[in-house]
């Protein structure tokens, strides 16, 4: 219910003087309220709930796990004994 | 490929935190996910399976559809079986039996019951019927509390009187207490509610982190999310810390989405709300404020009192506080199925029981532990 889906914004328009965009989920291209997201700029990713943007995706952010596990190899590769 | 989902789903990456969480654990805990989303996950890739057997996921009570009172699902069915009017609704509350069959049956019925994408289409359907009073069933979290204040301050600035909501919001922060002050509790720490912080932010959680002392590690939705979450939350159970992390920082922020805050304080207040399976929180929902009086299906349309009747054998109220398993129903893949459910946990398939249903957990009978599976099995992943 609570789902939440990352798409990229393409376009954005106003209607009823809301703000409105385009927003592409990997070739379906819907639209989306953007109305609580309003610095996005074509090109970024929101995060899309029933035809909403709760939040942009942070790419900094979104790296991180990533770059949490890279961490954690290093550490590994430390504790391996010398051959 | 999907950004910012497929590369959450590596198997690989996947297995590394699962041993990480093995090589952190040096005694038992039981951790519970909030959300029927993550539930949804869990269960699918197999997630508590790579798990060591020293913690235990308990499933929480986040699923909207579930838990939404048989009293409010009744009053749907009485407002959308009225001649003129159009009910609209989420398509997942279709199925959601009342005290006398769902809202399939009230459309064979002649009911003129639509299913929509969003909330705002159906202030756009509201437009094009004018003279005819539609209905949207706004039922959720704090995650869909944004689009239907969204809706109803929207038909407001465009005149449509025709349009209102039916609500039963529910509020996550008031459920966790309830939980942590239940007899026999035995959740030690959480997976927070990842969409409902990215409108809310994670501040509310601090109080209830400090007050219970358990840890609350705000979490995304895809199997690295749930893996780092519970990494994170073994570590502070582990350490003696209590403190609210967040984990799913790509969409979340301390102080969430200001604006949405905004929008739904200007349209609806927090009221006490009844759970299915639970009973009543206090000051755990919303409803709409006075000024959206206009606006509100439940004074627009008298419903004579209404007789509920829930099934005896289901344990649904003690699997939504992490009491209790799917597995510990005697009715659970038998009695009880999502084609004839008895519960709230049954109902939607992000309760945890559908959940077990969907994935064939119903056919291992006695399989309640945690059972490791080889990784890449279980991920589905690429390692």
């Amino acid at each position: 219910m609570c789902l939440g889906i990352p798409g990229r914004v393409t376009d954005t328009y106003r209607e009823h003087d809301v703000l409105m965009g385009k927003v592409d989920f990997s070739g379906v291209v819907k639209r989306v309220c953007l109305e609580h997201v309003p610095q996005v700029r074509p090109g970024e990713y929101v995060l899309v709930h029933v035809g909403f943007a709760l939040s942009r995706i942070d790419e900094t952010e979104a790296r991180r796990v990533f770059e949490f596990l890279e961490q954690m190899n290093q550490l590994d590769e430390l504790k391996v004994p010398p051959s | 490929m999907m950004k910012y989902v497929d590369e959450y789903r590596d198997g690989a990456a996947a297995r590394q935190l699962a041993d990480a969480v093995a090589r952190t654990v040096t005694r038992p805990w039981t951790v519970m996910e909030v959300c029927g989303g993550q539930t949804h996950t869990i269960v699918k890739y197999g997630i508590d399976r790579v798990l060591p057997a020293a913690v235990e996921l308990v499933h929480g009570p986040g699923c909207p559809v579930c838990v939404t009172a048989l009293e409010t699902i009744d009053r749907a069915h009485a407002i959308a079986s009225r001649p003129g009017v159009v009910f609209c609704s989420f398509g997942d509350m279709l199925r959601v039996p009342g005290s006398r069959g769902d809202l399939l049956q009230v459309k064979a019925q002649g009911g003129d019951v639509r299913v929509v994408y969003s909330p705002l289409d159906a202030v756009n359907l509201a437009a094009a019927n004018p003279d005819r009073p539609v209905v949207f069933f706004a039922i959720g979290f704090e995650t869909t509390a944004p689009p239907n204040a969204m809706a109803v301050w929207l038909a407001r600035k465009r005149g449509l009187r025709n349009f209102s909501l039916l609500v039963s919001h529910v509020l996550v922060p008031p459920a966790m207490a309830a939980i942590l002050q239940a007899p026999g509790n035995r959740v030690q720490g959480f997976l927070g509610p990842g969409h409902v912080c990215t409108v809310m932010g994670t501040t509310e959680y601090e109080p209830i982190a400090r007050q219970y002392r358990v840890p609350i590690v705000v979490t995304g939705f895809e199997p690295l999310d749930l893996l780092e979450g519970i990494l994170r939350t073994v570590r502070q159970l582990e350490a003696g810390r209590t403190e609210v992390e967040n984990q799913y920082g790509r969409a979340v922020r301390r102080e969430g989405n200001p604006r949405s805050k905004g929008l739904i304080e200007d349209v609806f207040e927090v009221c006490d709300r009844k759970w299915r399976g639970v009973g009543l929180i206090p000051k755990s929902g919303f409803r709409l404020r006075e000024e959206y009086r206009d606006h509100d299906a439940e004074r627009l349309f008298e419903v004579s009192a209404i007789e509920t009747q829930e099934s005896s054998v289901c344990l649904s109220g003690q699997i939504l506080r992490g009491l209790k398993k799917p597995h510990d129903c005697p009715a659970f893949g038998t009695q009880c199925t999502p084609q004839t459910p008895l519960g709230a946990t049954m109902v939607s398939s992000e309760g945890a029981c559908a959940a077990y249903f969907a994935h064939g957990r119903h056919l291992e009978a006695g399989r309640t532990g945690t059972h490791p599976l080889p990784l890449a099995e279980a991920i589905g992943g690429r390692s």
